[in-house]
C-alpha cells in the first residue's frame, strides 16, 4: 500500500491523481460530514467501505485520525461486523442464508456446493475477483427457504441443481463485459 | 444513608455505592471478577450477579447502584449454581496449564474457583487458538485471557493510550491492539498498567530472570545490581507486609544473598540526575531570558512509558525533553565506564541489571541511544515482581534478613533520590538543589516538600517566585518560576496539548507515566489494597525525611564523582555517557 496518511483537508483538495487517491478524498470528505457527530463510526465505515471496496489496515489508520478515534475501536468495530471487510473482495457477494429456517431446509447444503463449485472458503474471494462467499444469518425470507443473495438479488429455494445456472448468469455478464 | 436488606440481614451503605460496594460495608464478599473498585465496573464477568426482590432475572451487583429498601440475596442455591456454570463456561476456554503458569497461586481466576467450591468443568469443546505475543517489555497469552477487559479500561480510560481494544465477535472475541497486530509493532508506551489489573496470566512482563540466573552463575562475569526508589517500599508486598513497607536494607541484603558482586542503589544516580538536569533547567532558562535560543517548558525524561507514549503522539515536540537518560541507564553507563575501571573490569565483562517498578525501562535498555562503544548501559531489567520470585526462587527468608546497606561508591544517596519514585517527587528534588544553588539559600517549604505538587492529582501546578539570587543569576531576578506536575498518560496528554499549542505557561515540567509515579508502576506487585498508592506514597516520603542528607547536591559521591570523574555538570564527560536523543515513531508506529 503506497498511500501515505494524510490530513483529511489535503485529502479534500485533491481531486486529481490515481483511483487510490481519489478514493481516500471521498472518504475525507464523508469523515468531515460525520466527524462532530458522535456515534457515526458505522456509519463512515460503511461509506468507505463502499468507497474502497475493502477497509484494509492503512485506511483503518487514516480513518482513525480523520475520526479522532483510537485505531484499536476503529479495528474492534471492523472486525465485530461481518459486513465490514478488511480484505478485497469479489466483485459479488454471494450470502448464503442460514437462519433458522434457510439452516433446516439445506442452506448448509447449498454452502458446501459453492464451495467446491467456486473453490474458496467462507469470506474468500474467487481468484478471478468476481465472487466473494459467505454467510448471512437470516435475511427475512423465511418463506422462500433455503434462500442466498447475490449482492442486493434474493434467489428463493435454491438447491445445489440450480446453483450452476444462478452463477452462470454473472459468468456471461462478466464475459460479454470483457469482450 | 441508604437502608437495605442484604441477605435478610438489615445494612445501611453509602449513597450511589454498588451493591458489590454496600456488601462490603457490611462484611459480605459477593464473588467478583472483572470488577476492580473505582477503575472498572462493566459487568463482563457476571459472576457478582445477585437477586434483587421485584427483578425477574438475576443482576449484576458491580453495576447496580443500592436504592432506599432494596432486598438483595446473595447467597442463593441458584446464585451459587448460576456462578460455577459461568466459571465452567470460562474454564471451557481457558489455557489450563496453572502449575506451570506465572500466576499460579497468584490468580484470581483460580482464587475465584476455589471460593466458588468448583470441582467440576463440565463443558469440554472447542478452543481458541493463539500463539504467544511477545515483546521485549509486555509478553500476551490469550490462551489464558478470560476478556474481563480491565486491560482495556487501563489502557483506553485510565491511560488513554487506547492501543488495546476487543476484536473480532463471540468466541473469536480477542483483546489485542488493532488488527490483532504484535504489541511490539504498535503505538504501546509499555507502561505495563495492563500487566498489573490482569486478574490472569494473560498480560506480563517479559521474562529476564533466566538471563539474570544465568549471568549471575557465570564466573566471567561480573555483575553489578541497582534498585530503584520505588522498589524498596512495594517489593516486601511479595513476602507479606504491608504496602509502604520500607525494607531497603533487606532489599540490599538479598541481592547480595542472590549473589550479584555489586550492590548499587539507582538513588545515586537520581542525585546525579538532578545536577544534570537543574543545570541543563538553568541553561535553558538563562538562555530563553538572555534573548538566546532555548525550548521551554522543559520536561523530564526518567519515565520510559511516557518517553515512548511522546515520541508516538507527539514526535514534534521532542526538544522540550530533557536529554538525560533516565537515572538507571546513567548508572550503567557509569558502572561500566567509571566503575569498571577502577576495579580493572572490561566494560563487555560487566553484566549490568535494574530492578525496577517498570515494564518500560525493558524496552528502554534495548534502545539504540542506551549504549557506550557498543556495550548496553543496563544488561537486563526485572520489574520488583521478578525480583521478589527470585528470592523466593533462592529460598531466602527476606524478612529475616538483616539490613544491609548499598556499595559505594554508586550506592549513596540523599533523600531527594528517595521520592523519585512518586509523582511530584522529580520536580520536589529538582527545586531543592536549583533554588539553592540560584538564592544560596533552603527551599522556603516546611520540611522541604513543595506542597502544592504534593499527592495523587492528576495535574498539579506551583510557582515560586525568585528574589535576591545569587551574583551569577541575576537574570532570575523577580522572575516567577511556573512548574507543572502530572502522572499518568491521560494527564501528559493535556499537558502536551498546551505544548503542541504553544499554550504551554511552564517553564519545567515533571511527567511520570503510570498514575502516582513509580510507586504504582506496571512492574510493582499487584495490590488488592484499594490505598496502596497513599501508603507506598508515604512510604517513600519517610523514607526521604529520615535521611540526614536531602538535597542532591550534598550527596558527597556525586561531588567526588564530578571531581574525579566527570569534570563539570552537563561536561564533555557527561553528554557522552549520561545524556540522549529521543526518536519520532508517529501515532501508528509509522515514522521509524
Amino acid at each position: 500500500m503506497s498511500v501515505q496518511v494524510q490530513s483529511s483537508a489535503q485529502g479534500a483538495l485533491c481531486a486529481c491523481g490515481t483511483d487510490e487517491e481519489r478514493a481516500y478524498a471521498q472518504i475525507a470528505n464523508v469523515m468531515d460530514l460525520y466527524r462532530d457527530k458522535e456515534g457515526s463510526l458505522i456509519q463512515v465505515l460503511h461509506l468507505a467501505q463502499g468507497i474502497y471496496g475493502h477497509l484494509p489496515l492503512e485506511l483503518q489508520k487514516f480513518i482513525s485520525k480523520g475520526m479522532r478515534i483510537p485505531l484499536a475501536e476503529v479495528s474492534g468495530v471492523v472486525s465485530f461486523y461481518s459486513f465490514f471487510s478488511t480484505e478485497p473482495r469479489g466483485e459479488h457477494t454471494i450470502r448464503v442464508c442460514l437462519g433458522t429456517a434457510c439452516y433446516v431446509r439445506g442452506g448448509k447444503r447449498v454452502v458446501e456446493a459453492l464451495r467446491e463449485k467456486l473453490g474458496i472458503d467462507l469470506n474468500q474471494t474467487t481468484g478471478d475477483g468476481l465472487f466473494t462467499l459467505e454467510v448471512a444469518r437470516c435475511i427475512g425470507a423465511c418463506g422462500l427457504a433455503p434462500a442466498m443473495m447475490i449482492d442486493d438479488t434474493v434467489y428463493k429455494q435454491v438447491n445445489v441443481n440450480k446453483l450452476d445456472a444462478i452463477l452462470g448468469e454473472f459468468k456471461l455478464a462478466e464475459g460479454g463485459a470483457a469482450a | 444513608m441508604i437502608n437495605l436488606t442484604i441477605n435478610g440481614q438489615a445494612c445501611q451503605a453509602d449513597e450511589g455505592v454498588n451493591i458489590l460496594e454496600a456488601a462490603r460495608q457490611n462484611h459480605i464478599t459477593i464473588p467478583s471478577l472483572c470488577y476492580l473498585r473505582g477503575i472498572h465496573a462493566v459487568g463482563a464477568c457476571r459472576i457478582c450477579m445477585v437477586e434483587v426482590e421485584g427483578s425477574r432475572v438475576p443482576m449484576a451487583a458491580c453495576l447496580t447502584p443500592v436504592r432506599e429498601g432494596m432486598a438483595v440475596l446473595t447467597n442463593t442455591q441458584k446464585l451459587r449454581e448460576y456462578r460455577k456454570v459461568l466459571f465452567e463456561l470460562m474454564l471451557s476456554d481457558h489455557s489450563m496449564d496453572c502449575l506451570s503458569c506465572k500466576r499460579n497461586q497468584n490468580c484470581e481466576f483460580q482464587a475465584l474457583g476455589r471460593q466458588l467450591g468448583v470441582e467440576t468443568s463440565r463443558f469440554p469443546g472447542k478452543r481458541s487458538e493463539y500463539h504467544v505475543d511477545s515483546s521485549v517489555a509486555i509478553t500476551r497469552d490469550m490462551s489464558k485471557c478470560i476478556l474481563c477487559r480491565r486491560c482495556v479500561t487501563a489502557c483506553g480510560n485510565i491511560q488513554q493510550a487506547c492501543v488495546l481494544g476487543a476484536q473480532n465477535r463471540g468466541f473469536d472475541t480477542e483483546i489485542s491492539p488493532a488488527m490483532e497486530l504484535p504489541i511490539g509493532e504498535v503505538n504501546c508506551a509499555y507502561c505495563g498498567q495492563c500487566t498489573v489489573v490482569c486478574p490472569v496470566g494473560a498480560l506480563k512482563e517479559t521474562d529476564a530472570t533466566a538471563e539474570v540466573w544465568k549471568a549471575i552463575d557465570a564466573p566471567s562475569k561480573r555483575t553489578v545490581v541497582q534498585v530503584a526508589p520505588a522498589v524498596r517500599v512495594a517489593i516486601g508486598e511479595a513476602f507479606g507486609l504491608e504496602p509502604g513497607a520500607r525494607v531497603t536494607g533487606k532489599l540490599a541484603a538479598a541481592l547480595r544473598r542472590l549473589g550479584f558482586d555489586d550492590i548499587f542503589d539507582t538513588n545515586f544516580t537520581a542525585d546525579l540526575t538532578i545536577i544534570e538536569e537543574g543545570t541543563e533547567l538553568l541553561g535553558r532558562v538563562k538562555a530563553a531570558l538572555t534573548g538566546g535560543e532555548a525550548t521551554l517548558p522543559m520536561i523530564t525524561s526518567c519515565s520510559p512509558g511516557w518517553i515512548k507514549f511522546v515520541e508516538h503522539a507527539y514526535p514534534e515536540q521532542l526538544d522540550h525533553l530533557s536529554t538525560c537518560k533516565s537515572p538507571h541507564t546513567m548508572l550503567g553507563a557509569l558502572a561500566k565506564s567509571f566503575y569498571a575501571d577502577s576495579i580493572r573490569v572490561k566494560p563487555e565483562d560487566m553484566y549490568v541489571v535494574s530492578v525496577m517498578p517498570c515494564t518500560a525501562k525493558k524496552f528502554e535498555i534495548s534502545r539504540n541511544e542506551m549504549q557506550n562503544d557498543g556495550n548496553m548501559n543496563v544488561d537486563a531489567v526485572l520489574t520488583t515482581r521478578e525480583l521478589a520470585e527470585m528470592i523466593k526462587t533462592a529460598g531466602i527468608d527476606f524478612n529475616a534478613l538483616p539490613d544491609e546497606d548499598f556499595d559505594n561508591p554508586l550506592g549513596l544517596s540523599t533523600g531527594a533520590a528517595d521520592i523519585f519514585g512518586l509523582t511530584g517527587g522529580v520536580m520536589e528534588a529538582a527545586l531543592r538543589t536549583v533554588y539553592e544553588l540560584v538564592t544560596g539559600r533552603e527551599l522556603p517549604f516546611e520540611n522541604l516538600h513543595v506542597t502544592p505538587i504534593v499527592g495523587l492529582d492528576q495535574v498539579k501546578e506551583a510557582a515560586l517566585t525568585i528574589t535576591d539570587p545569587l551574583p551569577g543569576y541575576a537574570f532570575l531576578n523577580g522572575v516567577e518560576v511556573k512548574v507543572a506536575v502530572t502522572s499518568g498518560l491521560a494527564g501528559a496528554r493535556k499537558l502536551m496539548e498546551q505544548v503542541a499549542k504553544g499554550e504551554s505557561p511552564y517553564h519545567f515540567i515533571e511527567v511520570m507515566g503510570c498514575p502516582g509515579g513509580c510507586i504504582t508502576g506496571g512492574g510493582q506487585p499487584r495490590s488488592q489494597d484499594p490505598d496502596v498508592r497513599v501508603k507506598r506514597q508515604r512510604g517513600l516520603y519517610t523514607e526521604d525525611e529520615q535521611k540526614t542528607l536531602r538535597k542532591s547536591h550534598e550527596n558527597p559521591f556525586i561531588t567526588k564523582l564530578y571531581e574525579d570523574f566527570l569534570g563539570q555538570a552537563n561536561g564533555h564527560k557527561s553528554h557522552e555517557l549520561l545524556h540522549t536523543h529521543y526518536v519520532p515513531r508517529g501515532e501508528f508506529n509509522e515514522l521509524r
